[in-house]
């Protein structure tokens, strides 16, 4: 039985229905305790190094503090949290070994159907683990590798421990600790030198439970000459309580590979979303973290790029929603470590109905980054006087000849444009959601189509009734 | 009265600025008429009032579209009744393709969903008489076009709304002369009977290429003197001076 909870569920949110059905095989105590620890080690059957790893990065969350700028996270209660629960034993390849009570719930949320779309690879985490993974063939033939991280460090321990925390240690944040000790499913990933995997891996977390922390680890590899576009789509029933997402991504693109990282995140209203996202290029790589930030109540997510070889690439494109309740703290990091380097940073940001909408972005160019050249864009859309948007841009510059753009943008839907687009005979409302839809055009154009669909459908429905 | 545009002593203002102060005409289908007048005698504020632009305030009179008082309609609904007012500054919408716009007022005009290859064919055909390529359609509405190019798809939307009743603001304005040729031929073309025009403008001009039936001139926000087309001819020889003296004896403050 599943059960809609219409007190809280705003009804524009459809994926906010909770499955009862799914019952935790595997359940701890709530709080962030190296009994935890333990208990999943033991389960998981991990080896000692990880356990020694979790137990030190647990220590590191608890000393760690918040800095002062990050924005509405005080009120936390880490204690209230669950940091483990599984509803399965282990991790299926094929749809129909998913427990019958899972596939329901992504047959609800369509996650079934999307696998016959054009898809190299397809995982569905829930909760803490994932419950299914599957790959093309064709793409297995290659020696493309898609599993989730617990079966990455079994499977494929030597490419596992050479990047796994190399590009974010445990000492890099508060919740970069707290992610390496309870870390749990996401995705590993490995493409081969010079394959081109031009379909997309696609994954779709779903947290269930309530009061819980979802803890995924994704660590992707290309090799040299390679490419993949990973996409990542989110969701949660809708809660009184609060949940936490504290997902730790880190990606290695080698020489002249290229890597493109979607992320479509529909959180409900009750998950704070705090993920730590890296990127380490090498040279004349390319890495392009695409963005968009829909739901959650507080975002604070800066997706980064560390350009280590001659002539690499950076690129965000990202795309927050701020509607009520709302606050998104989203931006980019470039970081320019080698000469000949350029980045580009486009950051559209809409809020309504009291929502809040944060840009904050670095970018740092090092000495050795001579020659290097950064562009940043970011737009903000307010839509209604109690909504707000803040922009925070850094930009630590040491390197020589150096070019950086900035440019930045505040606007509303303007009394003329409504005027024009109405005289035309298009109603009030349609013609809301032209301008606003045109106002995310460049970063919409860049989704898969069905991410393009669904994020129009979206953003319409969120701005419903916000221009009065 | 079917079959007209009328205005019956219109009063409007913007903010607390009465700009409109008693205006009368009727504009019958198959009838171009053209409002001249002086810098701040009202013409803008007239367009804009026909068009329903909400910082326009209407305080007394009627505008009646074929017998019905459009004064309580949105803007969107006067449009979709046959109302077409062609800006004299059209503004850009970024990220909005100009044909996918086109597509949603020619289907809202419509009241249905057009048939998408038809709907094509016919603006490609539009498109060639107005001399605009291929390329413009995949552009953002009016954004970084040129000034000849934002009245020409200003006159495009025009021919693919068919309007019954079509308002041109100072649709001459910033045009060089091939640009106004090109036009004013679109605009004849759409003459006929089922067509009621009126041209707002501050020169003569572009009523070289489009012939008036009637000019008006208004002078403080009242229609002063009309006549036929050789009254242009007289405003381009004299000025307006000679009817402001004549007619007004307060200075045009608005």
């Amino acid at each position: 039985m599943s059960t809609l909870v219409q007190e809280t569920a705003p009804s524009t949110y459809k994926e906010g229905f909770h499955d009862d059905d799914i019952k935790a095989r595997h359940k701890v105590p709530k709080g962030a305790s190296h009994e935890v620890i333990d208990y999943m080690c033991d389960v998981k059957g991990e080896p000692d190094w990880m356990r020694a790893f979790r137990h030190r990065s647990l220590d590191l969350f608890l000393k760690a503090t918040l800095p002062a700028w990050m924005p509405g996270l005080r009120d936390i209660d880490y204690d209230a949290i669950t940091y483990y629960a599984s509803p399965i034993d282990k991790s299926a390849n094929k749809w129909e070994d998913v427990p019958e009570e899972i596939r329901k719930t992504y047959d609800k949320l369509g996650i079934a159907k999307e696998e016959q779309k054009m898809l190299g690879g397809l995982g569905a985490q829930i909760d803490s683990e994932m419950a299914y993974h599957n790959i093309q063939e064709t793409l297995a033939k290659k020696g493309v590798v898609f599993l989730s991280c617990d079966e990455g460090m079994k499977q494929h321990p030597e490419i596992f421990k050479e990047h796994f925390a190399k590009s974010i240690p445990p000492e890099d944040n508060k919740f970069a600790a707290l992610n390496s000790a309870f870390w749990s499913g996401g995705s590993f990933v490995y493409i081969p030198k010079g394959v081109k995997c031009d379909v997309p891996l696609s994954v779709y977390f779903r947290i269930n439970a309530e009061q819980f922390g979802q803890f995924e680890r994704t660590l992707i590899v290309c090799d040299d000459d390679s490419f993949c576009h990973y996409v990542e789509g989110c969701s949660a029933p809708v809660y009184t309580t609060n949940s936490l997402h504290a997902a730790v991504v880190e990606i290695f693109v080698k020489e002249r590979a290229r890597c493109r990282y979607t992320t479509i995140q529909n959180w409900s209203t009750d998950v704070y979303n705090l993920v730590t996202k890296r990127a380490f290029v090498y040279g004349k790589g390319i890495m392009e973290w695409v963005d968009g930030n829909l739901g959650s109540k507080r975002t604070v997510k800066y997706p980064s790029v560390y350009m280590l070889g001659e002539g690499a690439h950076g690129e965000v494109l990202s795309l927050a929603s701020a509607d009520k309740g709302m606050w998104q703290d989203a931006g980019a990091k470039m970081v320019f470590m080698a000469p000949n380097c350029t980045a580009r940073i486009n950051s559209k940001s809409i809020s309504g109905h009291g929502g809040r909408a944060s840009y904050r972005g670095l970018v740092q160019v090092n000495p050795q980054a001579t020659n290097c050249r950064v562009q940043v864009n970011c737009d903000a859309l307010i839509l209604d006087a109690s909504s707000r948007s803040d922009t925070y841009p850094v930009m630590e510059i040491d390197g020589d000849l150096v070019t950086v753009e900035h440019e930045a943008s505040v606007s509303s839907v303007s009394d003329e444009q409504l005027f024009y687009l109405t005289s035309r005979g298009i109603k009030k409302e349609d013609a809301v959601s032209m301008i606003v839809n045109g106002f995310i055009e460049p970063i919409v154009k860049e989704l898969p189509m069905e991410f393009a669909v669904e994020i129009n459908r979206l953003i319409n429905m969120q701005m419903e009734g916000s221009v009065g | 009265m079917t079959d007209s545009l009328e205005i019956i002593d219109l009063h409007a203002k913007i903010e607390e600025r009465e700009i409109l102060k008693g205006l009368n005409l009727t504009i019958r289908k198959g009838e171009v008429h053209a409002i001249m007048g002086p810098n701040g005698s009202g013409k803008s504020t007239l367009a804009n009032t026909i068009a329903g632009n909400p910082k326009y305030t209407v305080t007394s009179g009627e505008i009646r579209m074929n017998g019905e008082n459009i004064l309580g309609m949105e803007v969107d609904e006067r449009a979709r009744k046959g109302l077409f007012l062609a800006f004299q500054y059209p503004c850009e919408v970024p990220g909005v393709r100009t044909s996918n716009f086109l597509r949603l007022a020619c289907n809202a005009r419509a009241g249905k969903e057009l048939d998408v290859m038809e709907f094509y064919d016919k603006l490609e055909k539009k498109m060639k008489h107005l001399e605009i390529n291929d390329a413009f359609m995949k552009r953002y509405l009016n954004e970084g076009f040129s000034g000849g190019e934002k009245k020409r798809n200003e006159i495009l939307q025009m021919m693919m709304l068919e309007p019954e009743y079509a308002v041109m603001d100072e649709t001459d304005s910033g045009l060089d002369i091939d640009a106004l040729k090109i036009v004013s031929e679109g605009v004849n073309k759409l003459r006929g009977p089922n067509l009621g025009v009126l041209i707002i403008t501050h020169y003569e001009r572009i009523l070289r290429y489009i012939k008036p039936d009637f000019i008006h001139i208004l002078v403080g926000g009242k229609i002063v003197k009309s006549g036929g087309a050789d009254l242009a001819a007289h405003l381009e020889e004299h000025g307006y001076d000679w009817i402001t003296k004549d007619v007004t004896p307060t200075p045009v403050s608005a």
